[in-house]
Parts: structure tokens; C-alpha cells; sequence
């Protein structure tokens, strides 16, 4: 298992290697990431994704939870109604403006994403900084929990924990999605805080007589947010596309006043033969902000690396 | 005629959307066959990416090398991918700073030796393996022959640069260099290594090009030493004259900022003044001038040229306004 | 490398053993326990009260995890209850084991097949077009959903231009024999070539869906693994010795930037399963991860349980496998110990 936990740590290691250049390097690195055109572009489509999710209440011709057809039940699947006048794409499965639900559904989709990164981030942290900082025996007896939940594929663990819950709703989907982040994050946040247990300006701080606490979240934390930031930008990109798997797995949120990508497109898989651009649509937002996300994502990862620089 | 003369060679880098960066601003020396020539500054004057343009390990895009490298009559800068690599490693050798990094870490010593052999001499692998044995044990490297089924990681540092050198010499090469080949080694290690580079040199006849920022090396070894500053020579002498009479201002700073115990008590080091960051290119004046303490407004205008010395005999060259005067010298003694 | 070995697994045991005892905590606490989860919220109170007693849960808590361990090690591991009701857990794994096992070996040979070569290429004419449209499309590939990749592909191969079949691993009206559980392979044994063929192309496009994430993380390591040892000293050494470029780049540039690659495989290689669950139930096929789709869906815990344990197992092992093989190429761990 410590091929997997191996990159985490290698992750965790630019922490430590950041820090021993200072600030430098972070101003460094921007430098480099205001000219890399794969940057902008993936921080463009982020912001322009939060930009809907903001805005989208206002874009929206009509309410996402309305029919169209008013109180006519669609029974069969050729009453779906197609793309007409004042509705480009159409309806979706009951009905429903289909475009209003995908501008509304960027609004539950960043929240997804947002929320199941800082779940992770938050249980990571957590568990990471008990392990990092008080070493010995629940330094080992964390890590060991940590490995075990790393040897389950990511999506199943998601699904394990997904299947808890009698009555899934939109944040038991969050909570499934944010658990499986959540040792990827403690590995990563330990790993830099061991490297960084013996780095010069760690030590200096202890032979002041800095207290323990005060080392932990004045010194150590603060450096490994590169490597935090990058894993979060990417973990933001895995927990929506997850949030569509649990959706099509049928553990997603059953209520679908609300509309979520994810949901959306796990849902429209039933009807997927006959009306295929219900999934189409949810589809390509997803993998337009997945994409976003992680070009964001890796050029950052490159630009903190000091070997990337050449 | 010399064993490898360089002209006026000059190495630019030019990276997209950066500007170019001159790295060796036409520097020119000779090293004839047996000698040893010192090539000494601070890190970024230019020394090492001199020794990488006259082995041609430079890379091809981002880099323009102008000038002349003739080694044996021969120009290198202009030799095809294909003969250049059959003339490195074979007539010209190169040691590296950090043995570690420089050993490829899966692949057996013995291997990394043979290899080079194989390629020259056209042996076998076993062929190559026997003497690889024997280079070892030239080197210096204990019980050779089981040394040759291990890994770098399994050497000491010393005996890493031990290795790095037979590989270097597995050819017997008419030149070699070696790039700061001491830096990462422990203090008693670098006199043993550069005893036995001074030993294998002497024995083979062989011509060596010594870079480093260490007076130290450079006094127990080199016949000649050229002084660079921001890309240029701007001193060269014999490896005594250097010593007992600095010219230039910043080979004379270079000296006064090594501790000496023989110094009267309570005087001071006089480190050099700022750092190479602060150069300015030779386009108009001397590059040293900002931190130089001789520095006259001819400094600041007039780039100064190499030319013989005005006032010191012997066979010495200079780039400067305002050489230091030779009674002001206190380290006279040192090292003689 | 015997006590390395030894020591990993040591490791492996230790990672089963706490997997089993969370996901035995795992039954316990899913929705109504594990009598709901065997009977249905429909039972009768009687029948519960059976089952309670039967399955023994109304001992210790200790007690009762030293016998689930135990039935568990003689084989037990339950009756499916939505899979194939009925069927004991492990029978169901063990007959789907080879579909999944012969999916996933497909995928993963296409995915390095592909990866390697073409980070390699990439890396050595990075910035080029091919560099840069290889880069997106495998940062691409990892932001398509894999179950929206599988419908993608099915719809355009299978049901649009009708190269591949839909569904299933092999079609109806071919009477294969049966000898390993591996229909290629069984193909191949018995000399039933339209058989084995037919098998193949089954296998093709879930496959090429499956192989979608592993081919993006193989082939972006290969090419950063390449561009950072190309930067090495021990390459501007090996150049110093005028060796050729062939020699330089399969001795030198090779041997070292397969390193991390060869992990990289190891992980994607035991995460297939993940990808398998949504794989498999696009296209109908009958393996590990269309059993866990449905059992998820049907809440069939008993095989659950049992596949995804069987799963942590897999990942374990295969990753054991690869750092031994790790072991092997890279000689700073293989003498681990043993150096002076």
C-alpha cells in the first residue's frame, strides 16, 4: 500500500521544500501561473462556473421545480417534451425546463463540490495534525485507518458509506463523497508536517520555546497549504463527478425539486436511449467544471514544484 | 600549437518570453597536453557552462554558443551529434560536482564503468567488466571486483567520486575536466581526491581543466589559473604570481576573504562587497566596477580589454583600470 | 528482500484484519441492522426476533465479530438476498470473479499499451502539438464521468454503428465450453475460436470505457517521470561518456523514469474495481462490479460485504506484487539492509 500513500507523501514533500524558500517561492510561482494560458483557461471556466451559480437565479427563464405542461403527468417517455419556442432545451423527465435546471444546477453542484472538499479537508486536517503532531502510538494507530480506508477504490468507499443512510439526501451524498477525501487529506497534511518537524525554521521556532500548539498552526500549517490547495482543486473536480456516480449507482438524492448535475445526469441514464440529450447536457457542464478544476489543479501543482522549473 | 585552444567562446541562453542571459561572454584560453589549467570565480561567473560548451553537453535549443573550441586542431562547436559523442569520453573526460547525482542510481558501478569502454573500445561486456575492475582498483576503490555488482547508494561520497573518475579516465582521455569535484565531499576527502587527480594526471600525461571557487584547489594544482568575473577572464597568471602579487581587484578581494591564521590579531576579513546579482552586463564598463574598491570613473565608462600586464612582469594578462599596486599585497606568502 | 517481503505481508494481514472489523461495524450500523438488511423492513416481528437470535445477535458484541471472523474464514460469508437470491455470497463472487478479472486486465494492458509510449513521446517533444493534445485529452479523460465515457461509447459503436455489441460478454447463440470461467481464454483451450472471438469483442469497448482513468494517470506520470529524469546529473553523465542516444535512453532515461510508473499501474490496477461498478452495469456485463451495483441498489449486504472486502483484498495484493516487482528494478530498496 505504500504505492498509493506514496504520492500523497511526495505531494506532502513540496510543503516542506516550499517553506525553505519562504515567500519567494509562492510569489514565484504566480509569476509563472499568470502566464500559463492552461491556467487561465481552467481558472476561467471556475470562475465562470461560479459566476452561474451566483448569478443563475437571475438567468433562469422559469422555476426549476415548474412544469410545463402544468398538471398533465408524463406518463410515458415520448411525452417528454422536446426543444420548442421558449424552451431551447426542452423538458426534462417530468416535465421541467430543462435549461433552467441546468443554470439553477450549477447553484447545488458548487456546493457539492465546495462543501464535500471542506468536509475532507476539515476530517484530513483533523486527523493529520493529531497524527502529525503528537506522533507515537496515535500517530500509528491513525495512519494504520488511513491505510485501510485508502485500499478501498474511492467511488466504493463512497458508495459504503452512501448506503449508511435509509433516507439519502443531498447531504448524505456531500457526507459519502467528502469521506472518501477525507485520509487522502490527513496523509497529505502529515506527511508535510513530519517533513517539516526537522526543517530549520521549525526547529528554531522549538529552541525559542514556541509552544507545541502555537508551532503546529503558526508554522507548519501555513506551509502545507500549497500542496492543500492543489489537492483541493482537484478533490473539487472528483467529488462532483462522484456525487453523478452515486447518483447512478441510485444513492444519490431522491429529491429532485432541486436540481444537481450530478443528479440530473445519473438520473437521465434510465431514459438515456430514447432521449439522450437529457444526459448530454448535465454531462457537459460536469465535465467542462471537472475540467476547469483540475487544468487549475495541475498547473498549480506544477508551478509549486521546484523541479518543474525549467 | 595547444592541446585545445578557446577563442572569444560565448554561451547566450535565450528562453521564451525572457531575456537572453550571456553566461560566457568570449573567453578565451589554452591548455597545453600535461597541464593543469584553473578555471576560478564564484557560482554564476560562467566557469561551468564554459566546461559544458567545450563538451558539448549543452542543450541544443535555448542555447547559442559562438566562438572556437579546437581541440588538437580540431573545432569542436562545430563537430556533428555523432562525433562530438564519439570524441566525449573517449579523448575528453569530465568529472562532476556531486558524485551522487551523477552516478545513475539503478544501474551497477561496474556497468557504469564498462560501459563507456564498451562504446570506445569495442570490447565485450566481460572484456569491459575486467578492466573496469582494474580502473577501480587505479582509483583507489577497494576489493574492486565486488564493487562492481553494486549500486552508487551503497558507496561512501569519497568513493563515489572515485568511480566518477575512473569512468572518466576509463578511456585515457587527453583532456579532462573536472567541475568543482571536491564541493560535495568532506574536507579530508577532498585532499585525497585531488591527490589522486593530481597523481592520475601526472602519470598519463593527461591535460586538465580544474573549476572551482576554491583557492584552495587551484593552489595545490593548477600550472595556470584564469580568474572569471560575470562571463569574462579578467585575470590570468601563473599559479605563483597569482598568489604573490593579485592584480585584479576582485582576484585580490577573493584572497583577503580567506581566514588566514597568520593574519596580525584584530584584523578584520575583508569579504567582497555585495554579490554577483548585482552585475551588470560588459556592454559599458567593467562588470565588477559596482563592487569593486578600486573602481575610477574610467570604471563605470570604458570597459577595460585584456591586455598584458603594464606593470608586474612574466606571462600575465589583466582586464582592468586600476590594478591593485603590488606593495599593498599582505598575502604574498600565502600557500608558497 | 525474504524479511521485506515477510514484512509486507504482515502489513497485508494487519490491513484485512481492521477492513474486516470495519466493515463488520459497517452491517451493523446500515439502516435497521443487519436482520432489515437480511429480511426487509417488510418482516414480522417473529420472524426478526428468529433471525436475531439465529444470527446471534443478541451475544456480545466481541462474541458476535469472533464468529462472523470465523464463519467468514470457513467460507461463509451468507446467502445473497438481490443479486441472485439464494446463491451464497462467495459462489456469486467466484463465478464472476474471471469476467471481471478478464475486463480488467484488457483495460489495463490498453491503458499502458497507450500511456507509456505516448508519455514518453510527449516528454520528448514536450510543448510540441502532440505533447499539448495529449496532455488535454488525458486531464480530459479524467473529467468525463466513466459510467457517461461507457453510455458515450456504447452508443456510438454499438448502437449507432453497430461494430460492437451492447451488452452481455458473450452473445446467445454461441454454445461455448466452459473450462476456466475466462470466456477468451476458454476459447482459446477448447480451439473455439468464433467463441473466444466473440468474448473479446465483448470486451472491447467497457474495456476501453474502464481503461479511460488508468490510461490519464499512467500516461501523465510517464511523461513527467521522463521530462524529470531527463534533467538528471546521471544523464549528463552518460552523455559525458559519448554513449549513443539509444543506449542513453533505454539504459539511462528508461530504467529510471519507469520507476514511479510501475506504482503508478499497481494503484490504478486495484482501483479498476471502482470504475468496473459503473463499467459493468452500462454494458449488462456479468461481473464483480455489476454484482456491487446491484447489491448496492437492492441492499444486498451479505455479498456486499463480501465483494468489497474481496476488493480491499485485491488492492492490497496487487499493490504487495508491485512493490516486490519495485523491488526487483529499483536495487536502493532491493538492498535495503543488506547495504555497508
Amino acid at each position: 500500500m505504500s504505492t498509493r500513500t506514496d504520492k500523497i507523501d511526495a505531494l506532502a514533500e513540496q510543503a516542506a521544500r516550499t517553506d525553505s524558500a519562504g515567500v519567494s517561492v509562492a510569489a514565484a510561482a504566480w509569476r509563472r501561473l499568470r502566464r500559463n494560458p492552461v491556467f487561465l483557461f481552467g481558472a476561467a471556466i471556475v470562475v465562470a462556473f461560479v459566476a452561474l451559480a451566483l448569478l443563475s437565479p437571475w438567468l433562469a427563464p422559469y422555476d426549476p421545480g415548474e412544469r410545463m405542461l402544468g398538471d398533465q403527468v408524463i406518463r410515458a417517455r415520448d411525452q417528454i417534451p422536446p426543444p420548442q419556442e421558449g424552451h431551447p432545451l426542452g423538458g426534462d423527465q417530468v416535465g421541467r425546463d430543462l435549461l433552467s435546471r441546468i443554470l439553477i444546477g450549477s447553484q447545488q453542484t458548487l456546493m457539492v463540490g465546495v462543501l464535500a472538499t471542506l468536509i475532507g479537508f476539515t476530517g484530513g486536517l483533523v486527523l493529520g495534525t493529531l497524527a502529525g503532531a503528537l506522533g507515537g502510538w496515535v500517530d500509528t494507530v491513525v495512519m494504520r485507518a488511513v491505510d485501510v480506508m485508502l485500499s478501498i477504490p474511492g467511488l466504493l468507499l463512497a458508495v459504503s458509506i452512501g448506503a449508511l443512510f435509509s433516507q439519502p439526501n443531498q447531504f448524505t451524498v456531500i457526507l459519502a463523497v467528502a469521506m472518501v477525501q477525507v485520509p487522502i487529506f490527513a496523509r497529505l497534511l502529515r506527511g508535510s508536517m513530519l517533513a517539516q518537524r526537522h526543517s530549520d525554521h521549525v526547529l528554531a521556532a522549538r529552541a525559542l520555546g514556541v509552544r507545541q500548539r502555537a508551532i503546529v498552526f503558526r508554522h507548519m500549517l501555513p506551509n502545507s497549504l500549497g500542496p492543500v490547495i492543489v489537492q483541493s482543486t482537484l478533490v473539487l473536480a472528483i467529488s462532483i463527478i462522484d456525487a453523478a456516480a452515486l447518483s447512478f449507482l441510485g444513492l444519490g438524492n431522491p429529491d429532485d425539486r432541486i436540481p444537481e448535475w450530478g443528479a440530473m445526469l445519473g438520473e437521465a441514464q434510465k431514459a438515456i436511449d430514447s432521449h439522450p440529450h437529457l444526459a448530454y447536457w448535465p454531462a457537459a457542464c460536469i465535465i467542462v467544471v471537472a475540467l476547469g478544476f483540475t487544468l487549475m489543479g495541475e498547473s498549480l501543482r506544477e508551478a509549486l514544484d521546484p523541479k518543474s522549473r525549467r | 600549437m595547444a592541446l585545445l585552444e578557446v577563442r572569444d567562446l560565448s554561451v547566450v541562453f535565450k528562453r521564451k518570453g525572457e531575456e537572453p542571459f550571456t553566461a560566457v561572454d568570449g573567453v578565451s584560453f589554452d591548455v597545453e597536453p600535461g597541464q593543469t589549467v584553473g578555471l576560478v570565480g564564484e557560482s554564476g561567473c560562467g566557469k561551468s557552462v564554459t566546461s559544458m560548451a567545450i563538451m558539448g553537453l549543452l542543450a541544443k535549443r535555448g542555447v547559442k554558443v559562438s566562438g572556437s573550441a579546437k581541440f588538437d586542431g580540431t573545432e569542436l562547436l562545430t563537430l556533428s551529434d555523432k562525433q562530438m559523442r564519439d570524441r566525449r569520453g573517449q579523448e575528453l573526460g569530465m568529472v562532476f560536482q556531486d558524485p551522487l547525482s551523477s552516478l545513475n542510481p539503478v544501474i551497477s558501478i561496474g556497468l557504469q564503468v564498462a560501459e563507456v569502454i564498451e562504446r570506445h573500445r569495442g570490447l565485450s561486456r566481460k572484456e569491459a567488466s575486467v578492466q573496469a575492475a582494474e580502473l577501480l582498483d587505479k582509483v583507489g576503490i577497494p576489493d574492486p571486483k565486488r564493487r562492481l555488482s553494486e549500486y552508487p547508494h551503497q558507496l561512501s561520497g569519497g568513493m563515489r567520486q572515485r568511480a566518477l573518475i575512473a569512468i572518466a579516465l576509463a578511456c585515457r582521455p587527453r583532456l579532462l575536466i573536472a567541475d568543482e569535484p571536491t564541493t560535495a565531499l568532506d574536507v579530508t576527502i577532498q585532499a585525497q581526491i585531488l591527490a589522486l587527480l593530481a597523481e592520475l594526471v601526472k602519470e598519463t600525461d593527461t591535460a586538465l581543466i580544474m573549476i572551482t571557487h576554491d583557492l584552495g584547489v587551484v593552489a595545490g594544482l593548477c600550472d595556470e589559473v584564469n580568474v572569471l568575473y560575470g562571463g569574462r577572464v579578467v585575470e590570468r597568471a601563473g599559479r605563483h604570481d597569482l598568489f604573490r602579487v593579485p592584480r585584479h581587484p576582485y582576484t585580490h578581494g577573493l584572497l583577503a576573504s580567506i581566514p588566514r591564521l597568520d593574519a596580525p590579531r584584530g584584523e578584520r576579513l575583508s569579504p567582497i562587497r555585495g554579490s554577483v546579482a548585482d552585475n551588470i552586463p560588459w556592454t559599458q564598463g567593467c562588470a565588477f566596477a559596482p563592487r569593486c574598491p578600486n573602481a575610477i570613473d574610467t570604471c563605470v565608462e570604458v570597459t577595460p580589454a585584456m591586455e598584458p600586464d603594464p606593470v608586474v612582469a612574466g606571462e600575465r594578462l589583466l582586464r582592468c583600470h586600476n590594478p591593485v599596486e603590488p606593495a599593498d599585497r599582505v598575502e604574498q606568502e600565502i600557500l608558497t | 528482500m525474504l524479511r521485506y517481503t515477510i514484512r509486507r505481508l504482515l502489513q497485508l494481514l494487519i490491513v484485512v484484519g481492521v477492513l474486516s472489523l470495519l466493515l463488520f461495524a459497517w452491517l451493523r450500523s446500515l439502516p435497521g441492522g443487519p436482520v432489515s438488511a437480511l429480511l426487509g423492513e417488510r418482516a414480522t416481528a417473529e420472524t426478526r426476533a428468529r433471525l436475531t437470535e439465529e444470527l446471534g445477535l443478541n451475544d456480545p458484541i466481541f462474541v458476535q465479530y469472533i464468529k462472523f471472523v470465523g464463519r467468514a474464514l470457513s467460507g461463509d460469508f451468507g446467502v445473497s438476498t438481490g443479486v441472485q437470491p439464494g446463491d451464497p455470497a462467495l459462489d456469486i463472487f467466484l463465478q464472476r470473479l474471471p469476467a471481471t478479472l478478464e475486463l480488467s486486465i484488457l483495460a489495463i494492458i490498453i491503458a499502458i499499451a497507450i500511456g507509456i509510449p505516448l508519455g514518453y513521446l510527449a516528454a520528448r517533444r514536450r510543448g510540441s502539438v502532440l505533447d499539448n493534445l495529449s496532455v488535454v485529452s488525458s486531464l480530459i479523460g479524467v473529467a468525463v464521468p466513466v459510467f457517461f465515457l461507457a453510455f458515450l461509447l456504447k452508443q456510438v459503436f454499438a448502437v449507432d454503428l453497430g461494430w460492437f455489441p451492447t451488452a452481455g460478454r458473450q452473445e446467445g447463440g454461441i454454445d461455448a465450453t466452459r473450462v476456466t470461467g475466462f470466456f477468451v481464454l476458454d476459447g482459446i483451450l477448447t480451439q473455439e475460436w468464433d467463441a473466444a472471438w466473440d468474448a473479446f469483442v465483448h470486451l472491447i469497448l467497457p474495456a476501453v470505457a474502464l481503461a479511460s482513468i488508468p490510461f490519464s494517470v499512467v500516461f501523465r506520470i510517464t511523461r513527467a517521470s521522463v521530462l524529470d529524469v531527463v534533467d538528471e546529473d546521471y544523464i549528463r553523465t552518460a552523455e559525458s561518456k559519448g554513449l549513443t542516444t539509444p543506449v542513453i535512453r533505454r539504459r539511462h532515461v528508461l530504467r529510471n523514469a519507469m520507476l514511479p510508473v510501475v506504482t503508478t499501474i499497481g494503484l490504478q490496477t486495484g482501483a479498476l474495481l471502482a470504475g468496473a461498478v459503473l463499467t459493468e452495469t452500462v454494458f449488462a456485463f456479468p461481473g464483480i462490479g455489476q454484482a456491487l451495483a446491484i447489491g448496492f441498489e437492492r441492499r444486498d449486504y451479505p455479498v456486499l460485504l463480501l465483494l468489497i472486502l474481496c476488493s480491499a483484498g485485491v488492492f492490497v495484493l496487487i499493490n504487495l506484487l508491485v512493490d516486490l516487482s519495485y523491488a526487483l528494478i529499483d536495487p536502493r530498496i532491493r538492498t535495503r539492509g543488506g547495504g555497508h
